[in-house]
């Protein structure tokens, strides 16, 4: 990108206009494409604060309301720094990469871009701004972890959820970022694993996190006994209502243009999100001749998550038979599976995030075929499900082995569980010495 | 004298009300309060984890009588509160020994 610079200047320099006007197109910025990126950026943002934030903190208790908001907060702020000092260079940076060859940096970016070194007002990435790519990519990067904190919501010490955040992101979000998105000589990248906008590096990443995060803390105290419904499930409406709305943004926004594959995947994530909506309800209609809220909104994430990596190759028919599958499925792993199991996943990350990544991870790569309608320009379906398969495999296993090493090492050092009595009395008191509601 | 506790449904209090002033009750005290009787709980079902919730939420009111009034608060409050599904409540009266009003030291029918 220097160099193509340097070109346009010496072109400036040297070359009649006409000439000039044709070098400099290469990076040509458009200013459709950067308002439309300005506010994907703060659609994604917009995702986690409020919109998971509300979304996991109406399923909580009274008492650890604040404890999820701040969790969702604090991590916005950490990755955001983190972001800048080592982690957009981690993830992006394409020194020493080359197509077809696996090298250390298929896994990991180099250190070149620390503190965003080089970036000026005229970076570009594509036809936008680089630093606004770099806000955008950031806002990947914070919605991560934040979902996690659902998995070990209502028990873990603030200060062991700040060391995890860090830790993981380091360890286990930039390097799959940076595997799948980085271009050219990345792992998975090369290895033709599509993922549109994140099923695998999110979803998927975050979901068997959050599997992990909630076998090593351990369950809460009474679980599965004790009554613990959600505290205010108008909250959980609101905020799956901001998710699927800031949804546009992550789909959308990652065509990186404001153009027709953009436009494809804003509808492709719309249909997604009502087909699983709908496929939920369905099935808890059927098995419980009931409708539930709770349900319908759970419904429309998993839609969203599934629909994630296919944004930019399925059809709208594609979307469809995702989303339905997606909501179908995810209404019995969240609500059967964990009990069946017996482990505490308190927000059902894995039950709704990962596993409604791993069916549309699967799904993207028949349904990006043209015989499935799809746009994909993959060879066959049954080639490209094979390849979406390695590229789930090895995001699970990865996530899975550092996130355990993570979280034993800091249970090991600095604790993650709170005590029974704080425990007991909820994290917002214990944790932030403040309450939610202070009505009496 | 009497002592009139009576348990209700929760969306009864103001005709229950109405109907005690009717019948010459001066003053009572409404408690919000939870229980079970016949009426059973109802279930809840948060994304398959179902609970069972045995305790509703009813009304408890407290009433003192004198013993000439006492037959008129009960009908009061009987023919209000009854809806005639389970779960309308009860009616409990005792024997009530001495009453004191704190500002001006009147004791018993003259405190009521």
């Amino acid at each position: 990108m220097r160099s193509s610079r340097l070109l346009a200047g010496a072109a400036l320099a040297l070359l009649p206009l006409s000439a000039f006007a044709q070098a400099a197109s290469v990076t040509k910025l458009d200013s459709g494409d950067t308002a439309w990126m300005l506010t994907a950026s703060m659609l994604v943002l917009m995702m986690t604060i409020p919109g998971a934030a509300l979304f996991y903190g109406g399923m909580v208790r009274a008492k650890n309301l604040l404890s999820v908001l701040m969790q969702c907060f604090a991590i916005t702020a950490l990755v955001t720094v983190l972001w800048i000092v080592y982690g957009y260079s981690l993830a992006f940076s394409t020194e020493g990469m080359h197509a077809g060859i696996t090298n250390w940096h298929s896994f990991i970016g180099g250190l070149d871009r620390a503190m965003l070194a080089g970036l000026t007002p005229d970076s570009r990435y594509q036809t936008v701004p680089e630093s606004v790519y770099v806000m955008f990519q950031l806002t990947f990067a914070v919605i991560t972890p934040v979902l996690i904190v659902g998995a070990f919501a209502e028990r873990m010490k603030f200060s062991a959820m700040l060391w995890f955040s860090g830790l993981w992101l380091s360890f286990v979000y930039l390097p799959i970022a940076h595997m799948v998105w980085s271009g050219p000589g990345s792992l998975l990248g090369d290895m033709g694993v599509l993922d549109f906008a994140g099923g695998t590096v999110v979803h998927i990443n975050a979901g068997i996190a959050g599997l992990v995060a909630c076998l090593v803390i351990g369950k809460r105290r009474g679980w599965p006994q004790t009554h613990m419904p959600p505290h205010n499930l108008g909250y959980t409406v609101v905020g799956a209502s901001l998710l699927w709305l800031g949804w546009f943004g992550f789909n959308a926004g990652s065509a990186v243009a404001a153009n027709g594959n953009a436009g494809m995947a804003m509808l492709v994530t719309q249909i997604a999100a009502a087909a699983a909506a709908i496929g939920w309800t369905a099935v808890e209609w059927a098995l419980h001749k009931r409708a539930s809220v709770l349900g319908i909104a759970s419904g429309a994430v998993a839609g969203l998550v599934a629909v994630t990596p296919a944004a930019g190759t399925c059809s709208p028919g594609g979307a469809l038979l995702i989303g339905l599958a997606a909501g179908a499925i995810c209404f019995f792993t969240a609500t059967r599976l964990k009990y069946r199991l017996g482990y505490d996943d308190t927000l059902d990350v894995f039950g709704v995030h990962a596993v409604a990544g791993i069916v549309g991870a699967l799904l993207t790569g028949p349904f990006a075929a043209a015989s499935l309608g799809g746009y994909g320009h993959v060879a066959s379906a049954w080639h490209q499900l094979w390849i979406q398969a390695k590229g789930v495999g090895f995001t699970i296993a990865w996530s899975a082995l550092l996130s355990t090493a993570i979280l034993k090492l800091l249970d090991r050092t600095i604790g993650l569980r709170v005590d029974a009595e704080q425990e007991q009395m909820g994290l917002d008191l214990a944790e932030h010495e403040e309450r939610a509601y202070n009505l009496s | 004298m009497q002592w009139i506790t009576a348990i209700i449904k929760p969306f009864k209090l103001d005709e229950v009300r109405e109907a005690l002033a009717e019948a010459g009750v001066q003053g009572m005290t409404v408690t919000e309060v939870k229980g079970f009787g016949r009426q059973h709980g109802h279930t809840e079902l948060y994304r398959g984890a179902e609970y069972v919730v045995d305790f509703l939420p009813k009304l408890k009111l407290e009433i003192a009588v004198s013993d000439e009034q006492v037959e008129r608060a009960i009908e009061a409050i009987a023919g209000t509160a009854r809806t005639g599904k389970v779960g309308d409540g009860k009616i409990f009266v005792s024997a009530l020994e001495q009453v004191i009003r704190i500002r001006t030291q009147e004791v018993d029918a003259d405190a009521l």
